[in-house]
């Protein structure tokens, strides 16, 4: 369903092929998803080779070589967090972190829709690597096609095999259970989501103690890892630690997947090198996205998902790569590019993404589950034109109280990192477009020029 | 108000099979009731709690933190239409608005007949083929009012049927427990229990 134009090349809604591919290769095989494309396509042939003639140490060397960062949010890498297990304890456990939800974030549901097989060869090796003789794969609630691929492909995999007991005949054994959520973005943070392995309400735990890698799933020591983390995985026990290394930027190595998404002429999935530039995704590269729709310029942009702090046009030609972008004041969090032309009303932006997490707040600490209400009615009482006066410095007072100091990284009064994430939009448009939340307050509606939406109804809790 | 079906009891101990411990179970279970019924009644919460040996009390507990669990019959079939910031930016509001209207109802309520909920969700991750929404949990991309308006037609005539089970129903496969299942989730609880 389209009413602008897409190129006929691709196969994919939403996934535009181009440049090296490590883990979106397959997306253009039409039987990719099943263990006979996947294995024709060159499947399972890391799980042989680190099954068979490396130890899991190797395994772990050549993560650990790779620095590959975690896809999932904070991108720490993933060959030092595997090292953070206690030695000697077990059982310990692989969670896969399937639960993709930070809005503007769209690559994990692809990568299981379309290549489940790839994440469960990653997910074998992974637990070979760790000791794991269980592994939970976590699945958003939500993504129904994405649960069918997966039990079918682990099904396969096991029928061949692959996963289970004595693994291509060795003495390796990992189980893999597919389970999955029910709705709750909350449930994306790592304990929250051990929580709802564990049958309960999903609300994060105090870090620390609990750590998952020293006390997570029933207390065990527990790794989680995000879907796109451990898709990469076969690739770099085919081609080498360094080989992974050699591409990108040297802070930020590998392809990573990016969704860029708003007022572009042809959003979509890309797979790049950490460190290429917002600018060349946006204009530049005539693979990507074409351009700011019927030519416009770009007033603000979110670089890593709804948490992070929004970038303006002087960022552009920021190399995408975690170093730069932590410094310049942001994350790239989950690859979720958020474009908002000039003519983006910035106080309904802002209101919107402050309502998902008012929304979805857990409500486990005060200053998160008051708080990002209270930011939430604020801004929507702007929007309706019933501004108040003392809005703006109210605003301003109660993100002082769930994140002190507004700085980046967030300070924290709270848990988890869910109720300063709602002060983001609001810390970033407030600093550069003050004068469009004051217009609000003294007119009733926006500044001239920017475009209207519909909302209606529909607060923070529905 | 239905329990599981005996069916059903045999699926959930198999899911129950696969987990250290049996309250792990819950959601998958809790989804097996929805699937049954279209929503989670009370006596199928019941069920789940002699099943799983814990309280309904702790059933329900989890039960209602979850968005996707209907404790009351809904549509057959949900329609969630994103609106989150990148859909807000391609038109999901005027998308809702138009279902709205389309339907007769407001988001958050089902047509008269029962076939149709409205909902204004989160976002779906689809938010380069915005505006999106789902049928069910089944994606519809880049959704014009004209294409919204021939989806519940074709919906209405059952021509989606087979794409698009009742509400309730999510992977239509199932993981299987194999003959070959390492079984290591017990084990790997007995270890702890023995500490
Ligand atoms: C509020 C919140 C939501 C999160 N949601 C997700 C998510 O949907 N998927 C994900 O992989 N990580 C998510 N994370 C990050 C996880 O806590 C965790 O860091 C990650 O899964 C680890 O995997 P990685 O090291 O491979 O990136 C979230 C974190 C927070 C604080
Ligand atoms: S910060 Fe918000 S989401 Fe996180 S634990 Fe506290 S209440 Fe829950
Ligand atoms: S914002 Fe609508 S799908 Fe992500």
């Amino acid at each position: 369903m389209t009413d602008t134009p897409t190129p006929t090349s691709y196969t994919v809604p939403g996934l535009v092929p181009t440049g090296p591919r490590l883990i979106t290769a397959r997306f253009d095989v039409a039987d990719g998803f099943t263990y006979d494309g996947y294995v024709r396509t060159g499947g399972y042939t890391a799980l042989r080779k680190a099954l068979t003639s490396m130890t899991p140490q190797q395994v772990h060397d050549e993560v650990r070589t790779s620095e590959m960062q975690g896809r999932g949010g904070a991108g720490f890498p993933a060959g030092t967090k595997w090292g953070f297990l206690p030695p000697d304890v077990f059982p310990r456990y692989l969670v896969i972190n399937g639960d993709e939800s930070e809005p503007g974030t769209y690559k994990d549901r692809m990568l299981m829709e379309l290549d489940p097989h790839q994440l469960i060869e990653g997910v074998v090796i992974a637990a070979y690597a760790i000791g794991a003789a269980q592994a939970f794969l976590y699945v958003r609630g939500e993504m129904a096609l994405a649960q069918e691929r997966l039990a079918q492909a682990l099904n396969d995999a096991y029928a061949n095999g692959l996963v289970g007991r004595n693994i291509l005949g060795t003495d390796f054994s990992v189980d893999v259970t597919l389970t999955w959520g029910a709705g709750a973005y909350i449930v994306g943070e790592e304990t929250a989501l051990i929580e709802s392995l564990e049958g309960e309400r999903g609300m994060p735990r105090l870090k620390p103690p609990f750590f998952p890698a020293a006390k997570g799933l029933y207390m065990q020591p527990t790794i989680v890892n995000n879907v796109e983390t451990l898709s990469n995985v076969p690739w770099i026990i085919n081609e080498s630690g360094q080989a992974f290394h050699d591409l990108g930027a040297p802070t930020s190595t590998g392809m990573r997947m990016f969704a860029v998404s708003g007022h572009v002429n042809r959003p979509g999935v890309f797979e790049v090198p950490n460190g290429i530039t917002t600018f060349r995704m946006l204009f530049e590269a005539p693979e990507y996205c074409g351009g700011v729709r019927h030519g416009r310029s770009v007033k603000a942009f979110i670089p890593g998902g709804a948490s992070a702090m929004w970038f303006f046009d002087e960022h552009l030609d920021l190399p995408l790569d975690k170093p730069t972008v932590d410094q310049a004041g942001s994350m790239l969090g989950s690859g979720a590019i958020v474009v908002m032309d000039d003519r983006t009303d910035m106080v309904a932006a802002c209101w919107r993404v402050v309502r998902f997490f008012a929304r979805e707040s857990c409500g486990k600490c005060t200053p998160c589950r008051e708080g990002t209400t209270w930011l939430e009615r604020i801004l929507k009482r702007m929007l309706d034109g019933h501004g108040r006066a003392d809005d703006l410095a109210t605003l301003l007072d109660v993100c002082e109280s769930i994140s002190p100091g507004l700085a980046w990284p967030p300070r924290q009064t709270t848990i988890c990192p869910l109720g300063p994430s709602a002060v983001s939009p609001i810390a970033s448009a407030v600093r550069r477009f003050q004068h469009e939340f004051e217009h609000y307050v003294q007119h009733g509606r926006p500044i001239d020029g920017v475009e209207r939406h519909a909302i209606h109804g529909a607060g923070a809790h529905v | 108000m239905p329990r599981l079906t005996d069916a059903n009891v045999t699926i959930a101990k198999e899911i129950i099979g696969r987990y250290p411990r049996p309250k792990s179970a819950l959601i998958p279970i809790l989804h097996l009731a929805q699937e049954q019924d279209g929503y989670v009644s009370e006596d199928a919460m019941r069920h789940i709690a002699e099943l799983l040996g814990i309280t309904p009390a702790e059933v329900y507990g989890t039960a209602t933190f979850y968005e996707m669990f209907k404790f009351e019959p809904v549509g057959r079939y949900c329609i969630n239409v994103c609106t989150n910031i990148s859909c807000q930016l391609l038109g999901a509001w005027e998308l809702l608005e138009h279902a709205e209207h389309h339907l007769g109802i407001k988001a958050g309520s089902t047509t008269d007949d029962g076939m149709f909920t409205i909902e204004d969700v989160e976002c779906i991750a689809a938010c380069t083929e915005a505006p999106a929404l789902q049928v069910n949990y089944r994606y519809r991309y880049r959704v014009t009012h004209a294409e919204f308006d021939l989806l519940i037609a074709d919906l209405r005539a059952g021509g989606l049927a087979d794409e698009i089970p009742p509400h309730g129903t999510l992977a239509r496969v199932r993981q299987r427990t194999p003959q070959n299942w390492a079984d290591t989730g017990r084990t790997a609880q007995a270890e702890v229990d023995a500490r």
